[in-house]
């Protein structure tokens, strides 16, 4: 099967290693991925923020680069949202647009569901011996019905412990630029997230949404708790137990002087 | 859009609608009130858990919910014919149909109804339509007094407080302060008095009585208006519904012209949604019906008063107009993770939470409401619960468009990154050098602030601090920075040159 | 000038130009595939009843007509009522054996709130009850009598035939008249303002008696 891999602008940018563990496991699997080079970002957050002038020419953008792949993958439960259920609205008025979105959105999967529904893998051979938790990002859960797909995967990795997180359902106060507009109701989110995280006593907390792990992982980090995050993407390429590092900014950084 | 410019024909309403500061300012008020917090918690979290135990035991809910969601969309697209039939039907019954464009004008209407009585007190049954239109003070303006009789509101009403909550406008005092409240302001009580609710419901029974049993004017809204029957229904649990409904001689219903239902069989799909989503009950204590005047039986005035206020606006925007179809049943708030943390005076709406953050910006217009559509995570969970299946992501999301295309001329640091940012990205060379940009500047930016790139003590590639308007993000998270090689430069180095 | 129910009506117009000339409220597609009917054994279907009133903390007691009078009589000494009102039309055998003061109300002769305030306990029939919901719906027909008086007394004891038994709550609407002043009891009065836990008895009628009757 030709899949075409959507990696996501925050994860080309910020998180490659996600986009590499699903290159790693979809190709253990013999299948042939794709990364089409001309592609950008799904205009999630223009629309999400009102900006639907500034998001179509990206709704155009992802339709040119992508219509011609069998199936497409990207691990990001909300960039798939957002083109499967808002896609079509915004293309509503050009009815070209509209065909071509209609054509093509079903193909556009999140990670679990091309690997559950359409390839009908569970078992990756992957080996994690860690205590990991998982918590349901909200796209996931709610707008494309993930239910317990990524868990499924997750349960088969060997080794690993994976321990439920409390309220997992509850939203974890990111909300892409409700971050910054609420800073202080999602802090209060972030708060009680970081709180059922802790409660679970794991050393990795695992999702499917990077935007959302960056926002729980700032909390995580901002109270020095140890505990690492990751796309559980990664925790499936991992065939030696370990993660990659995390990765260091490009240029060489100044030794830090802690100044204050 | 060449359709929404037909908009402002329509006048948007007005009332306690809107907040008069921006709802991050309010929010930020309200989640550092300590007492706040615990009390919207406990109460959520303890209906949250009985609604969806109560959902679960109907295995038709899906079903309800549908026909439930079609119903309203059947009364929306019809409102006129409908509303003429419930005219006709009310009238022929007995009662006296009244239309107002507006609050003041439902005020006016309302006050000179209760001076034809002669009676300078009326005893009101919950209603959120007159809360949104401040009947209240118009009549205090006017020299009336208006009891209210819900627990809950009495509470507010007591404390001269705000209300927080569609069904509970209450909810944010515990026990205690109600307790408190109650020995300040009820003549009747003395210290013996304690915060057991029994014991209060008991106290705000025989505070009551005399009022039901001798105030000859009545205040209400309703939950449905039945349009073939002319029939009005209110759902409550206390009897305080059926002691104004029943006992006065005049009764005056202030009705939103969306709380239309074409015919009494469809109210067996509300009447099984409505009392298992907000009180998480098989059925609510009370439910009374009433068509027009009976003889010998309830009030022989009987007047109904169809308000307009901003909705025929709502309804004119194809998107928006499914937030007409709520029923006010406060599931969407109780699940709300953004209200569970603010309560319901930070929107500065009579309707708070999900619902209030769509329908209160279209009752008066984006413009004079632009903060609550970003009042929200988009998490969806209020989607979930709705008992008529209102999308509120999408029509916030919907709003939030509208208020950006209405500002369209107006200059905006956001307009100008959000276009900026979209430029960039439709072109892939644009988009590498801005991936390369960001990689570079990063590092020298992170040594510039305050000389560290990862906090001390701090995870790898993570920021501290960064300075405004990033600074929201980093007052509560540290910062993630780009990574060295972004996923494009590693493709290209182990997979070629991509296509 | 034109009048506020011209103008709403021109708005209404204006805001629903997207919806075509000749659609009719009816042409509007809604699906009824929800469940219209219950359980229909008329023994299940009262023990049904039976469970769901209890639920609401209403007691409920089984008897046969010719108890009725019995068991009227045993709860009103119980509580100690002194006075009882019903409405015109209840039999007498259905409190056959009590000893108080009996009011019987009436459209021509209704007594005044004061009296309605002061008497102890009222008895009723109903119109129909709703099993899965645990509801009696008085419609101020035969044995019922108008709305005031199953409203102002402290204890309500309704009595319910078996065949007044719907499953569900649409079988139920379509056994009543719409245009009648219907009030649907579920249980005693509650309230869940206070930290929604709900708690029994304010203003309505504090205690709820639910006689069942083969
Ligand atoms: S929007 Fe839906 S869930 Fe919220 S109050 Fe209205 S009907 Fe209930």
């Amino acid at each position: 099967m030709r899949i075409g891999l959507f990696v996501t602008c925050v994860n080309d940018l910020m998180y490659p290693g996600t986009g590499q563990a699903v290159v790693t496991i979809l190709e253990r699997l013999g299948h042939t991925v794709e990364f089409p080079a001309a592609q950008t970002c799904c205009g999630q957050m223009h629309a999400n923020s009102g900006y639907r002038a500034e998001a179509l020419p990206l709704v155009r953008r992802f339709v040119d680069v992508f219509e011609g792949y069998e199936a497409v993958v990207a691990p990001s439960g909300s960039c798939v949202a957002m083109v499967r259920d808002s896609y079509p609205r915004l293309a509503e008025g050009d009815a070209a647009l509209s065909a071509r979105v209609a054509e093509l959105a079903p193909r556009v999967y999140e990670l679990s569901e091309l690997l559950v529904d359409v390839l009908g893998v569970t078992e990756l051979g992957a080996v994690f011996p860690h205590r990991v938790t998982y918590h349901t990002t909200c796209h996931g859960l709610r707008m494309l019905r993930l239910g317990d797909r990524p868990e499924r995967l997750l349960r088969n990795v060997s080794g690993i412990d994976l321990v439920e997180l409390p309220a997992a359902d509850e939203c974890c106060g990111f909300g892409g630029t409700f971050a910054v507009k609420n800073p202080d109701v999602s802090t209060a989110m972030l708060a009680d997230k970081v709180r059922h995280v802790l409660d679970t006593d794991a050393e990795v907390l695992a999702a499917a949404d990077n935007s959302c792990l960056a926002h729980i992982s700032g909390g995580l980090g901002r109270l020095r708790t140890g505990v690492r995050s990751v796309h559980y993407a990664e925790i499936l390429a991992a065939t030696d137990g370990t993660l990659p590092p995390r990765t260091e900014p490009a240029p060489a950084a100044p030794t830090a002087t802690p100044t204050d | 859009m060449t359709e929404r410019r037909m908009l402002p024909l329509l006048p948007h309403g007005s009332g306690h609608l809107a907040p008069p500061q921006a709802f991050p300012r309010r929010a930020k008020v309200a989640v550092g009130d300590t007492q706040l917090r615990a009390n919207i918690r406990r109460a959520t979290h303890t209906i949250r858990d009985k609604r969806a135990h109560v959902v679960d035991e109907v295995d038709d809910w899906e079903e309800l919910r549908e026909a439930g969601r079609a119903l309203k969309e059947r009364v929306a697209r019809h409102l006129p014919e409908l509303l003429e039939r419930f005219e006709q039907a009310a009238t022929a019954a007995g009662a006296t149909v009244h239309w107002a464009r507006d609050a003041a004008e439902a005020n006016r209407i309302v006050t000179e109804l209760v001076r034809a009585t002669g009676s300078d007190e009326v005893v009101k049954v919950k209603s959120m339509v007159t809360q949104e239109i401040e009947l209240n003070d118009a009549l205090e303006r006017a020299g009336i007094t208006a009891y209210e009789t819900d627990l809950a509101e009495l509470i507010v009403q007591l404390d001269r407080g705000e209300q927080s909550h569609i069904l509970v406008p209450a909810i944010h005092y515990n026990r205690t302060e109600i307790r408190e409240i109650f020995r300040r302001e009820m003549p009747d009580t003395d210290d013996a008095l304690t915060s057991d609710p029994a014991v209060l419901a008991e106290a705000a029974r025989r505070h009551l009585r005399r009022k039901f049993l001798s105030t000859k004017v009545a205040v209400s809204g309703a939950n449905f208006a039945v349009a073939d029957t002319g029939t009005l229904v209110v759902l409550e649990s206390e009897g305080n519904g059926r002691m104004c409904l029943t006992l006065p001689e005049t009764l005056i219903s202030v009705v939103g012209i969306e709380k239309i239902v074409p015919t009494f069989a469809d109210l067996e799909v509300f009447l099984q949604l409505l009392p298992r989503s907000s009180t998480a009950e098989r059925m609510n204590p009370y439910t009374s019906t009433w068509t027009g005047v009976r003889e010998g039986d309830g009030p022989q005035d009987v007047h109904i008063v169809l308000l307009d206020n901003g909705r025929s606006a709502t309804l004119a925007d194809t998107v928006g107009r499914q937030a007409l179809a709520c029923i006010r049943c406060s599931a969407c708030l109780n699940v709300c993770p953004v209200y569970e943390r603010t309560g319901g005076i930070a929107y500065g709406s009579v309707y708070p939470g999900p619902i209030g953050a769509i329908i209160s910006p279209q009752l008066t217009g984006v413009e004079r409401n632009k903060s609550l559509p970003y009042a929200s995570s988009l998490c969806g969970a209020c989607y979930d619960v709705c008992p008529v299946k209102i999308n509120i992501p999408e029509v916030l999301v919907h709003l939030r468009q509208t208020g950006v295309d209405g500002a369209r001329e107006r200059p905006s640091a956001e307009r100008t990154a959000m276009r900026t940012l979209a430029w960039v990205m439709s072109d892939q060379r644009r988009y590498e050098n801005a991936l390369r940009a960001a990689r570079t500047a990063t590092g020298p930016i992170a040594g510039l602030l305050a000389g560290k790139r990862t906090p001390p003590g701090g995870p790898a590639g993570t920021l501290g601090h960064l300075p405004w308007p990033l600074s929201a993000w980093t007052v509560s998270r540290d910062a993630p920075l780009p990574a060295r090689q972004s996923f494009r430069d590693w493709w290209r180095k182990t997979h070629g040159e991509a296509r | 000038m034109s009048t506020a129910r011209e103008e709403i009506m021109t708005r209404l117009a204006i805001a629903l130009r997207d919806v075509p000339a000749d659609e009719t409220a009816d042409q509007v597609p809604v699906a009824r595939d929800y469940r219209h009917a219950g359980e229909s054994d008329p023994a299940r279907l009262l023990d049904l009843l039976d469970e769901r009133v209890s639920d609401y903390r209403a007691a409920v007691h089984r008897c046969t007509l010719d108890d009725l009078g019995a068991t009227v009589t045993r709860l009103l000494t119980e509580r100690g009522s002194g006075t009882l009102l019903v409405p015109h039309d209840v039999p007498e055998d259905w409190h056959a054996g009590y000893t108080g003061t009996v009011y019987r109300d009436s459209a021509n002769f209704p007594y005044p709130l004061a009296t309605l305030d002061e008497t102890d306990s009222v008895l009723t029939g109903c119109a129909v009850a709703i099993a899965e919901t645990g509801t009696l719906v008085l419609d101020s027909g035969l044995t019922q009598g108008r709305r005031a008086i199953t409203l102002v007394p402290d204890h309500h004891i309704c009595v319910v035939e078996s065949e007044q038994v719907a499953a569900t709550v649409p079988e139920a609407l379509a056994r009543l008249d719409g245009t009648r002043p219907l009030t649907f009891i579920s249980g005693p009065s509650a309230t869940s303002d206070i930290e929604f836990n709900r708690v029994e008895g304010v203003h309505g009628p504090r205690h709820l008696d639910v006689i069942l009757l083969p």
